[in-house]
């Protein structure tokens, strides 16, 4: 299979990428949902996201990808096998396409040992191999009713529990879920909108010259991926140093009562429900300090982390007509000044 | 008109040379998508681009049904059981190699399949091209957005015949596939197609990158070292031209919008003609006039009235659709599931159950299989979605009465269309103080008649309240998986606001937070303005709404009835205004 198109070489959509590293420097705030035009950029850069991430060491042969920390119990692979040793592999970065059937999502009865062989094994689904990476979902908002309980169910409990013909499986997926879509197309339910942590929205670039560069990056990519690759292989390094340098700094970021009550005044100004925005913006902001090399997190990080992280739980008002962002951005200025 | 000429002139030019174009690298663009109906144009283009692939290439029909497991491989089960090993059958995307995969009715592909088709044109490397067939009329939808936007070329075929298609050297166009590999594009002429793209509204950067990748394969089939100017404007306006979403700064006029759509500006075609040689902003300004002038007059006319068409499946209620499980219409496949809460399909149970049979031993005795109950499988059905048009008609005072009767009549002639186009019709009716639902969404001409004899005029004018009423309604039909049309008559000059408080400052504050609402929705809308004379305010609110504006001063229910069918269908095509 060949390699993506670099991350790094990504002209412009600063704000996207940025979103995604955040992401990726902790999953736990719980996936990127990105919205605007087509052929922005978007899946170049879910797709580009692997290569820039440390290997991930797993149980060899572990279709489910379990780590070296994961109880021997927690997928049906580990727990049958005899001995595990460990190897690395990297981040798994699976595409969920529309229209998905529940079988290749879950996973499920794997016909050719069954046909051939008349044993029942569990063939598992993409869910499985979307373990500790990510699931990017283009569309989401056109995802199937039934599709989207599924993965609000897991999301949640980062377990897939597959009880059906005659199957009884259970396996860890924990996965960071991306989500692509253009919101005029169709809305994103409500439960499914709050599961995504941050949110961006891309638009392609007025500059020309900026469009022009994409275009001529693109063409010199396609000419010769091999070559493309070189060029960018310094700057690739330098981008997956950071990450694993910022995962590593995390847990020692730290946040004082003075911000934590910043943010939390944000949140009240805003009006936006529940916890889960105050949580996701201290996380988020934790990351970019994280990535900029900083010890704590300050005002700046704050300030480029709020739209990220509340932009899509403000209560909806039909009668402002002002974006989203800009009513993030206003409150910012207004916490601020007093 | 000369620039309509010239337009036709270069669009027929362009098309010309689109089958050599795609068959020297069909994975490049990632195919073309053909409007039109099936017919001798269609055919021959697919004919001509088959003929100028590399010998031997795989041309595969794909029916609009096709399965996932068609397109991506499966195991063949019959092949299996038969043989007693397994035999995979590699799908159709193996199978088409470096060739090309024909979608018949691209627009009634499932959703499933126009997604993978994207996920494997996203693909690096070798790869096939797509042909999307998409057949949709004027008020349906179209091939799913993300196919659409991956494939480089959009031609309409309609009304064109086989000459249109010359025949095709492949000599010449194996030739231009060695030689691609070695043709140049300049910086400048990269920044020219890109300041046509944004000039144009053109905000996706994947079609800058088809129309570049286009413009080096053109100066391949002309034996050229270097894109040159020509090569550069006929990639414009194969790539760029149909996917405007509004004209240069130059050449739009909005303060014409009033009228019917006003001819392109005929400086345009003069402009190109005769450039000075050599001079880049010259130069820049040709590939953009060259662009415009060749747009398709439907697309012209709707962007020199101010109105950005949306292309593809259109906006309102589409993401219900998708999903929309319902208890009749077309099978879209299967799903587990207890049989008393929909219909078995019996043979994808029995298929299911098959690969179970030698691990459940043999079946109680005389039966032939053995079936359990999570074997069933249900069918999944798809409802072909209805339209309802609801009528908001102000039947105050200050709308004379026989507006109303004209109303009534345009309401009746619309419900005798419905039986075949299986449309509702609803009728909200604002007088007095308050908005009444007259006419429930019914397709009975009977029960609509008698609704409408009931319906009494004169009083004030609530149009907030009226807005309000339909918009509900609007969104409800929505819920219900139909597309709900608006159809507002009035002559924008409310008296009474929400809650029967009179005032007319109020009155018309409260109508345009209503019109907010309907936009709010995503609600087609359209808005017949019947005063005497072209009411500003009626424009502003139609505006605010998001909606059509039309002004019938002396309509009579035949004329309503046209400018209702008219305004409905340019609203389906993804008209905006």
């Amino acid at each position: 299979m060949a390699e993506p198109f670099p991350f790094t070489a990504i002209v412009g959509q600063s704000e996207m990428k940025q979103a995604l590293l955040v992401a990726a420097v902790d999953p736990r705030i719980g996936g990127v949902l990105i919205t605007g035009d087509r052929g922005t950029g978007k899946s170049t850069a879910v797709r580009g996201l692997a290569a820039i991430l440390p290997p991930l060491r797993v149980v060899a042969d572990c279709p489910y990808r379990c780590g070296p920390g994961d109880s021997p119990e927690c997928c049906p692979h580990c727990s049958s096998a005899a001995t595990r040793t460990l190897g690395t592999g990297p981040v798994p970065v699976v595409d969920l396409p529309l229209g998905a059937t529940e079988d290749r999502v879950v996973g499920a009865l794997d016909i050719e040992e069954a046909l051939v062989h008349g044993r029942k094994r569990f063939e598992p689904g993409l869910l499985a191999r979307a373990n500790r990476g990510f699931l990017y979902v283009d569309e989401v908002n056109l995802l199937e009713d039934h599709l989207v309980d599924l993965l609000l169910d897991v999301a949640a409990s980062g377990e897939n529990i597959v009880e059906r013909e005659g199957l009884s499986v259970r396996h860890p997926a924990r996965f960071v879920l991306i989500g692509s879509g253009n919101p005029e197309e169709g809305e994103l339910r409500p439960q499914l909108l709050d599961r995504f942590g941050l949110s961006v929205e891309v638009t392609s670039p007025d500059d020309i010259d900026l469009r022009v560069e994409a275009v001529k990056r693109r063409e010199s990519f396609d000419r010769d991926a091999n070559a493309f690759h070189a060029t960018w292989a310094r700057e690739q390094q330098r981008l997956a140093r950071r990450i694993a340098a910022a995962r590593k700094r995390l847990d020692a970021i730290e946040v004082t009562d003075m911000m934590r009550r910043a943010i939390a005044g944000l949140c009240i100004k805003l009006g936006t429900d529940g916890l889960r925005g105050e949580l996701t913006l201290i996380r988020a902001a934790r990351a970019l300090a994280a990535l900029e090399g900083d010890t704590a997190i300050a005002a700046n990080h704050l300030r480029q982390a709020a739209p990220l992280a509340l932009r899509h739980r403000l209560r909806r008002n039909p009668m402002d007509e002002a974006g989203s962002r800009i009513r993030v951005e206003r409150a910012l200025a207004e916490a601020w000044a007093a | 008109m000369s620039a309509t000429s010239t337009g036709d002139d270069l669009r027929a030019a362009a098309l010309a040379v689109a089958p050599a174009l795609l068959a020297v690298d069909p994975k490049a663009l990632g195919g073309v998508l053909l409007k039109g109906p099936a017919g001798p144009v269609r055919d021959r283009f697919i004919a001509t681009l088959t003929a100028a692939l590399p010998a031997g290439s795989p041309v595969l029909p794909v029916p609009c049904h096709v399965g996932p497991g068609r397109l991506i491989g499966e195991i063949d089960t019959t092949a299996t059981l038969a043989a007693g090993r397994l035999i995979h059958d590699p799908g159709l995307f193996v199978r088409a190699g470096r060739g090309l995969l024909v979608l018949r009715s691209a627009e009634r592909l499932e959703p499933s399949a126009a997604a993978l088709v994207a996920l494997a044109l996203d693909e690096p490397g070798e790869g096939f091209g797509i042909v999307a067939c998409d057949e949709s009329l004027a008020d349906e939808d179209g091939p799913a957005r993300c196919l659409a936007e991956r494939l480089a070329l959009h031609l309409d075929l309609t009304g064109l015949d086989e000459s249109a298609i010359p025949a095709t050297d492949p000599a010449v166009v194996a030739a231009a596939r060695d030689r691609l590999a070695r043709v140049t594009i300049a910086d400048a002429a990269v920044v020219r197609l890109a300041a046509a793209a944004s000039a144009l509204g053109v905000r996706s950067d994947r079609a800058l990158l088809h129309c570049v990748r286009a413009a080096r394969i053109l100066a391949a089939l002309a034996r050229r070292a270097t894109v040159s100017d020509a090569d550069a404007e006929t990639a414009a306006i194969l790539v760029l031209a149909p996917r405007a979403t509004r004209l240069p700064q130059a050449a739009a006029d909005p303060a014409e919008a009033e009228d019917p759509p006003p001819p392109p500006p005929e400086s345009e075609a003069d402009n190109q003609s005769d450039p000075p040689p050599g001079d880049p902003a010259a130069a820049e300004d040709r590939v953009l006039d060259a662009t415009v002038a060749a747009l398709p007059p439907d697309l012209l006319a709707a962007l020199a009235a101010g109105k950005p068409p949306a292309r593809g499946r259109s906006p309102a209620g589409r993401s219900r659709d998708t999903g929309a499980a319902s208890a009749r219409g077309r099978q879209i496949g299967t799903r587990a599931g207890d049989p008393r809460r929909g219909r078995l399909d019996l043979l994808a149970s029995v298929r299911s159950a098959v690969p179970w049979q030698r691990l459940r031993g043999a079946p109680p005795s005389g039966a032939r299989l053995s079936l359990r109950p999570p074997d069933l499988r249900l069918k999944r059905l798809k409802n072909r979605k209805g339209a309802t048009t609801i009528f908001c008609v102000d039947a105050s005072g200050s709308t004379a009465l026989e507006r109303l009767a004209e109303a009534k009549g345009a309401v009746e002639q619309i419900l005798a269309d419905c039986y075949v186009r299986r449309d509702e019709v609803a009728l909200v009716a604002f007088r007095g103080q308050e908005a009444t639902l007259i006419v429930p969404p019914t397709r009975s001409l009977q029960r609509a008649r008698a609704c409408l004899q009931a319906l009494p005029g004169g009083g004030g004018t609530p149009l907030a309240e009226g807005i309000a009423a339909a918009c509900r309604l609007g969104v409800d039909t929505a819920r219900r998986g139909r597309t709900p049309t608006l159809v507002l008559i009035t002559d924008g000059r409310p008296n009474i606001g929400f809650g029967g408080i009179a005032g007319r400052d109020r009155a018309a504050e409260d109508a345009t937070t209503a019109a907010r609402e309907v936009a709010a929705h995503h609600l087609r809308a359209l808005v017949i303005d019947s005063s005497a004379r072209p009411e500003p305010r009626a424009r502003a609110l139609a505006d605010t709404m998001g909606a059509l504006y039309l002004a019938l001063p002396h309509a009579d229910s035949a004329s309503l009835h046209r400018a209702v069918q008219a305004g409905s269908a340019a609203l389906a095509a993804g008209v905006k205004p």
